[in-house]
């Protein structure tokens, strides 16, 4: 069996005896006989060797596609080699959540960078230090612009589904009504539905924009629908496309969301991926989670420090503004790392590759008979109708090494990034010509 | 030191992406942002130096002892990192056929009976993605359980005044109000409080044990016994798992729901604060209320994605954090059947080891020496005697290279600190570190003042941390 036990047993024999104890049985003797358990139903241990091969062996058994044309909220993009090489150093891997700031300053500073970075990604004021995941950074936006008087919020049917349930579940549990509102036949929310849905007793409306089938949202219409009835306007993003899209702040948004795994996470089977969550100066103290502050110290050197935390759980129990402990900094530093890397025109060539991949993408397939079924603009991500069986062309596709859209909404949801270049999708769209014809 | 944006160059940086190989794609002007971010431009060797410097001031397990109390700090083995590196995993779409999966699935799979095993649990769910969302989630499971039963004036959790923040914090936003039950005189939850506090609005109680005292309850089967025959339900905090994997198990003493900590228990590292991840396991009643989807295995060993009927909903999108759970999964299949037993006694002895050295040395442990893997000393009769407090212990042990222990938790003492050895550290390291806290209380008594200033070695001294919250500075001001 392996084991990470520095001391030998011999070792450990001699600090039982100092002691007095015989065995390591009797530093259990205060639990009671029947609550004491015999030995586990777990395999023998492996040594390193082992392990190695047997989580290999898993590993292979997964389908490794060369050609990813699905999104949907999980996007492979490329990332820069120095993105891994920094942020698997063993200082940052192995610290725990930076609460004595004069040996933390490395890991304070970098949650500090990372929020200058969001905040002029997304034109907001604050950004807090992460949540878990774009899903639960909507779930606790919503929640946050909960008001005496505004118990109720308005979301979007053409946001991503796993970021509906998450909020759903969230305000289940505080027994928060969730009114959606449906799309309209071009795949943007109804606006005069939404405008319908709101009033006096909406706290928040929540537009994902691009939105789960790719289409660019009419934000202004939306911060202006929900400021009128006196709501906040919450944005959900995807964090490329800021690169040359309008701003959560530009559009006037209150707080602005999004999936932070595309800014440098592999896809990873759905995580660990990074809930980005920002706001505005008047919304500061009511954000969840982690902040990170400048200040100085007593001879006036800059010092990082965790801030604000009358927010928090450890401080305020069952009054904090929620629960969140741990937190995905390793991943916040992944993307500040990453931010840092490409700069301000990587990000915008990043995003003009994705946006000019697909729309290439979605003009050869029209040219097969997929046509959009939207004709709004979109990003990166469109849907199509399928003018086969959707089922076989995603298992056909799969034999010749390509992860085809996603089937939903009655066609196929493709997306494309800066991998799949024209020669990728010329190709791509060969091996989907041949399936079609078969 | 300088941030990012106070060492960036207008026109400095790498090429990282190609020119365009398809047409631009021409946006209504409306829809595009109107200014850059004014993210760092920075050749990659000035950025490479830059989080070398961050680095070098940042404290991690690799770096020296890390006793913090509750966080088990233990050695973070790199296998596990070699492992859930493996493109195989990295690389695989959470929407991709199941089919095409198989191999995530089954890591799933293996997981999840292992946790099972470990806690005396019969379900699991890996989709929490850190230990307060893990609490969350069971108490959504104990919610669904009432409602279920028609029962809906269950709407209180109990919570002994030494849980962890997270404990209340997570029964509010599950929609419940909590009730707070004081502790006894030796540290455990006090029986008579708590049959006054069950009643038919009793929805579960939240427990740790051993607590965040370090102390296991002796009375733990009649405490879940009380919350039960007032038709509560029973919440095991795993914070401390790492005291009694193998020895005794959540499940037996009469727990019906728990999370574990995969970043604590399980040698997964905390990144600086996260990812961690925080399964949730139940017993058999509770399944149909898991968050979806759940791995389902057929009788050829094929493994698909199964919605339960009455789940409470998604907690996170997918399935939680992935490749925590190939860690975690590497680290339990290296130790094994008689090396997970034996990492909780070695935690334990070496806890047990610290509190007899320092309590010889002087230090007061209000509730004994004898402890499960952590123990709390209590600096308050050395404050009263010299001035010199918890804190100033804790920043003076810092210019000795070191993480300091949990200060000032729990809060039922004062003057707190609360020290977590873990199983990975030699016998040498937990003598040094005893005689690192006896040269601290000889300055106490000789030279107290001084350690009000502490640390002196240290990038920066003791933060303003009132300035830093009166006038937030949150984010680096451009200079225009």
């Amino acid at each position: 069996m392996g084991s990470y036990l520095p001391e030998t047993r011999e070792g450990r024999a001699d600090m039982l005896a100092s002691l007095g104890l015989t065995g390591p049985d009797e530093l259990y003797s205060v639990v009671p006989e029947e609550v004491r358990c015999g030995s586990l139903n777990l395999p023998e241990g492996l040594s390193e060797l082992e392990v190695v091969g047997r989580m290999e062996a898993l590993a292979s058994e997964n389908v490794r596609f060369g050609t990813v044309l699905r999104g949907a909220g999980a996007y492979r993009h490329h990332i820069p080699a120095i993105v891994r090489t920094i942020t698997s150093k063993e200082e940052f891997l192995t610290a725990y959540t930076p609460y004595q700031a004069e040996i933390s300053q490395g890991v304070l500073q970098s949650i500090f960078e990372y929020q200058t970075q969001v905040c002029e990604l997304t034109g907001m004021d604050v950004s807090n230090a992460s949540v878990y995941d774009g899903a639960t950074a909507a779930a606790e936006a919503v929640l946050m612009c909960l008001e005496r008087k505004r118990g109720q919020v308005v979301v979007a049917e053409t946001i991503n589904p796993d970021v509906m349930t998450v909020i759903k579940t969230y305000c289940a549990s505080r027994n928060v009504p969730v009114v959606s509102v449906p799309a309209a036949s071009d795949l943007g929310v109804d606006l005069d539905a939404l405008r319908a849905a709101v009033g006096p007793t909406t706290a928040a409306v929540y537009v994902q924009s691009p939105n789960y089938l790719g289409v660019i949202e009419d934000m202004d219409a939306v911060v202006a629908i929900a400021h009128e009835a006196g709501a906040k306007a919450i944005m959900g993003f995807n964090p490329i496309s800021l690169g040359i899209l309008r701003t959560p702040g530009e559009y006037g948004a209150d707080a602005a969301v999004g999936e932070g795994q595309p800014l440098g996470l592999p896809l990873g089977f759905g995580g660990p991926y990074l809930g980005i969550m920002a706001t505005t100066k008047a919304l500061m103290r009511k954000l969840p989670g982690r902040i990170v502050g400048e200040t100085t110290d007593a001879e006036g050197r800059r010092a990082f420090v965790l801030t604000l935390q009358a927010r928090e759980q450890h401080i305020r129990r069952e009054k904090a503004s929620s629960n969140i402990c741990s937190n995905e900094a390793l991943c916040a530093m992944t993307a500040s790392v990453y931010l840092a890397t490409v700069g301000p025109e990587g990000l915008a060539q990043a995003a003009r590759l994705c946006a000019g991949h697909a729309h290439y993408l979605a003009d050869s397939l029209a040219e097969l008979g997929f046509v959009c079924k939207s004709n709004r603009a979109f990003f990166n991500e469109f849907l199509t109708t399928c003018p086969v069986d959707a089922d076989q062309l995603v298992s056909a596709l799969a034999k010749r090494g390509i992860l085809a859209g996603l089937p939903t909404h009655g066609g196929i949801l493709w997306c494309a990034t800066e991998l799949n270049t024209r020669a990728d999708i010329d190709r791509a769209v060969c091996a989907i010509k041949e399936v079609c014809d078969l | 030191m300088k941030l990012l944006f106070e060492r960036s160059v207008a026109g400095r940086g790498q090429t990282v992406f190609p020119q365009l190989d398809v047409p631009e794609v021409a946006f209504d002007q409306a829809l595009l942002r109107r200014d850059m971010p004014r993210l760092p431009q920075m050749a990659e060797v000035d950025l490479g130096r830059h989080y070398t410097e961050l680095a070098s001031q940042t404290h991690g397990v690799n770096d020296g002892f890390y006793p913090l109390g509750s966080c088990t700090m233990k050695y973070n083995p790199r296998v596990n990192e070699q492992v859930a590196a493996l493109p195989g995993f990295t690389d695989i779409h959470p929407l991709q056929p199941v089919e095409t999966a198989q191999g995530c699935l089954r890591a799933m799979h293996e997981l999840e009976a292992m946790l099972c095993e470990i806690c005396g649990m019969d379900a699991m769910t890996l989709q929490p993605a850190a230990g307060a969302h893990g609490e969350y989630t069971g108490l959504l499971l104990i919610r669904a359980h009432h409602l279920a039963n028609g029962d809906t004036a269950r709407t209180k959790i109990i919570v002994p005044d030494s849980a962890h923040g997270t404990n209340p914090a997570s029964a509010v936003m599950a929609g419940f109000t909590v009730v707070s039950v004081p502790s006894n005189a030796q540290g455990g939850v006090d029986l008579d409080a708590l049959r006054a506090a069950v009643g038919p609005d009793t929805a579960g109680l939240m427990l740790t044990n051993p607590n965040t005292l370090g102390l296991f309850d002796p009375n733990i089967l009649q405490i879940c016994q009380i919350v039960h025959e007032a038709g509560g339900l029973c919440y095991y905090d795993g914070a401390n798992l790492n005291a009694v994997m193998g020895h005794a198990r959540p499940g037996d003493m009469g727990f019906d729901c728990v999370h574990v900590n995969l970043h604590k228990t399980f040698s997964t590292p905390h990144g600086g604060g996260g990812p961690g991840s925080g399964p949730v396991g139940c017993k058999a009643f509770l399944a149909p209320y898991l968050p979806g989807p759940r791995v389902a295995q057929d009788a050829d060993g094929h493994l698909s994605f199964e919605q339960p009927e009455q789940s409470v909903g998604k907690v996170r999108s997918f399935y939680g954090n992935f490749l925590v759970a190939v860690r975690a999964l590497t680290y339990i299949l290296t130790l094994g059947r008689e090396g997970i037993p034996e990492a909780s006694s070695t935690a334990v002895l070496n806890a047990n080891y610290l509190a007899h050295l320092l309590a010889e040395a002087g230090y007061d442990l209000p509730y004994g020496e004898r402890c499960m893997h952590e123990f709390v000393i209590d600096c308050g009769p050395l404050k009263a005697k010299t001035g010199v407090s918890a804190m100033d212990v804790a920043k003076r042990l810092l210019d000795f290279g070191i993480h300091p222990p949990t200060m000032y938790f729990p809060l039922i003492v004062h003057e707190a600190l609360m020290v977590e050895p873990t199983e990975t550290e030699a016998r040498e390291t937990l003598d040094e570190f005893v005689q690192m806290m006896t040269a601290i209380l000889e300055e106490a008594h000789t030279d107290g003042e001084r350690l009000h200033g502490a640390p002196f070695t240290c990038p920066i001294g003791r933060p303003d941390e009132v300035t830093a919250a009166r006038k937030p500075h949150l984010r680096y001001e451009f200079g225009e």
